[in-house]
């Protein structure tokens, strides 16, 4: 047998265990009463320590991440490093605020940062907002999901648009028929590929020589290269474009629907608070794929037809043992198809809690809620692939970081709303379209530039604003400043004017409530007038009494 | 119900492995690497056990206080 057919073969075989596993999955732990879009959504927020593990690492860590990063250091060095930090970050903040999310959400039956939007600040309109964004933002990762799984496929071979398609109908009907159950339990199967993938490249690194070779031969080339900012450090210049990345991306993870989804997955807030302090075990798996950039670029790894985005399939191809690279090449598959699951979930739920149940059908069953979120998760799935099979996969790249910015603006909903109500709903509303446009005006006027400064495209070509002296800044955290001045100022009018602000449907002590808290629901109908709790006698099960 | 200030006041450990990762400007150096890693990747890494250890910590101090 030739080496590519044992690479095919394993890769086929394990991706057959893990479709047998998605169809599975309805059964696994089934819930009493499936068709709830809570169970559906959410997996009846029954999930525990190692499910929220796995599922976070799962939807967070996702095949675009483990193919992306070591694509941008490959090219461009220390500063393809800033994935690194900005995931250690997240953990403490997880700890903190999450859990405050997870209970407020909890008491009052949340599935999506658009509903508490809409109780925090009163504000039907500010829900329908932050949801159209969330939603707008959401697509275009599960594209870059799909674009990382073209990667992979096409350097097994399988290249074209039928087999990526393939993938596509297989996992919707998994998320279909399982909904969150499905990714969870996949994100297991994930996690033991991944750790051998990773266990095999830490092996082959130091057979090469060690990490020692691998950097001294990425400086080599570094220094070969036009490009002053390239190398294994940050340029002088390089510090504030470096650190305003990480920290806007530290807050988008924060706004993205599929993020907090997972979280609400999970059954008491310990094991959201025991799960933040072994998140960063991810963080490790992180650093040292961000750091196998170095070593395909030390050992001159080309990417097929100029794509980054394989490199790292290819250096699996060039230096792995035939068998372990078709584990690998499973391992980044699943991890494309496992986050296209949750956030075609997140985004699909954040149009029924958000804009079909208060605008479209007031009076829905969540049978109605369930059925109509499964189907949009097939439209945000196949949406996701069109957009990639119709426009330039590099166009879907854009679209991503364009997504980023604009997730970012309902960050004073959405998170500073976790410690504060003092915005006025007019004003966050103001803030966030102001910061909107902003954010996408500055990604429309930066040209695109090669290696050596030259202007290759007018437009969208990056997300560092250029500050003229060398420096750059991150595009969407100037936005969030301005959407944040505009918020403050327009707040402080209002209230000099003494417009109403809408009336907060939570309570203080919502953020600190646990599992076993006996008002759960209580509030259910000053959110949206709604006998909820009545017509579901099957939610008082979740009390866990 | 809201925890003893005593216990809350440990939460604030947590600003460290939050701003840690953020010193990158004093972490831009090659040297001292560790198995071969120059320092400005290692120091991520050694972050990321900093931040299990912080929060470790802080969930076990604190945890009489989730069982509201």
């Amino acid at each position: 047998m030739s080496e590519r057919t044992i690479e095919v073969g394993v890769f086929v075989a394990l991706m057959a265990v893990v479709v047998l596993a998605g169809f599975g999955a309805a059964r696994w732990r089934a819930p009493d009463n499936p068709h709830t879009l809570e169970e559906w959504g959410v997996g009846g927020r029954a999930f525990g320590n190692w499910t929220i593990w796995f599922l976070l690492g799962g939807s967070m860590y996702s095949a675009y991440t483990f193919i992306a990063v070591p694509a941008l250091t490959y090219g461009v060095g220390a500063i393809g490093y800033f994935a690194v930090p900005f995931a250690v970050i997240t953990t403490p903040i997880t700890f903190a605020f999450t859990t405050k999310a997870w209970s407020v959400a909890r008491r009052h039956g949340f599935l999506t940062h658009s509903e508490f939007a809409t109780a925090r600040f009163g504000s039907p309109g500010l829900g329908a907002l932050v949801a159209v964004t969330g939603i707008l933002a959401t697509i275009p990762y599960v594209a870059v999901q799909l674009v990382s799984l073209q990667a992979v496929l096409r350097t097994v071979g399988f290249g074209g648009e039928w087999p990526l398609l393939a993938a596509v109908t297989v996992v919707s009907i998994c998320t279909f028929r399982s909904g969150l159950r499905a990714p969870a339990l996949l994100s297991i199967v994930k996690d033991v590929l991944l750790a051998w993938m990773l266990l095999t490249a830490v092996l082959m690194v130091a057979m090469y020589g060690g990490w020692d070779s691998a950097f001294d031969g990425a400086a080599t080339r570094f220094a070969a290269t036009p490009n002053p900012a390239d190398g294994l450090l940050l340029p002088d210049t390089g510090h504030l474009g470096f650190l305003t990345l990480v920290i806007g991306s530290v807050l988008a993870i924060f706004a993205y629907p599929h993020a907090l989804l997972g979280m609400l997955a999970a059954k008491d807030r310990a094991t959201i608070r025991r799960n933040a302090a072994a998140l960063p075990v991810y963080c490790i798996a992180l650093a040292i794929m961000a750091m196998l950039g170095f070593f395909a670029l030390a050992r001159g790894v080309r990417p097929a037809d100029g794509d980054l985005n394989t490199v790292v399939p290819q250096m699996i191809h060039e230096f792995f043992p035939p068998w372990s690279a078709g584990i690998a090449y499973a391992a980044l598959s699943v991890a494309a198809l496992i986050p296209a699951s949750v956030m075609s979930i997140a985004a699909a739920t954040t149009f029924t809690r958000s804009l079909y149940r208060p605008y479209l059908r007031p009076h829905a069953t969540q049978a109605t809620e369930a059925k109509v979120s499964r189907w949009v998760s097939l439209i945000v799935k196949f949406g996701a692939a069109a957009l990639i099979l119709a426009v330039d996969p590099a166009f879907s790249v854009d679209l991503q970081l364009i997504g980023g910015v604009v997730i970012l603006q309902t960050i004073p909903t959405v998170f500073l709303g976790l410690m504060t109500r003092w915005f006025h709903r007019a004003a966050l509303i103001s803030g966030l379209i102001t910061g909107l446009a902003v954010g996408v005006v500055m990604l429309y006027l930066t040209p695109r530039l090669d290696g050596a400064g030259r202007t290759v495209a007018e437009h969208f070509g990056g997300s560092s604003w250029s500050l003229g002296d060398g420096r750059s800044i991150y595009v969407g955290i100037v936005a969030l400043a301005v959407n944040l001045a505009v918020t403050v100022v327009v707040t402080l009018v209002l209230r000099a004017a003494k417009v109403p602000s809408g009336a907060d449907a939570t309570r203080p002590d919502d953020y600190l409530a646990d599992a076993g808290d006996p008002y759960l629901q209580r509030l259910d109908q000053l959110i949206d007038g709604l006998p909820r709790a009545d017509e579901h006698p099957g939610r008082q099960r979740e009390g866990v009494r | 119900m809201p925890a003893p200030a005593r216990s809350r006041r440990w939460q604030w450990l947590l600003v460290v492995p939050a701003a840690a990762p953020l010193l990158t400007p004093y972490a831009n150096r090659i040297e001292p690497r560790v198995a071969g890693v120059p320092f400005f990747f290692w120091y991520q890494i050694a972050c990321a056990l900093l931040a299990m250890v912080v929060i470790t910590f802080v969930h076990l101090v604190s945890r009489e206080d989730d069982h509201e």
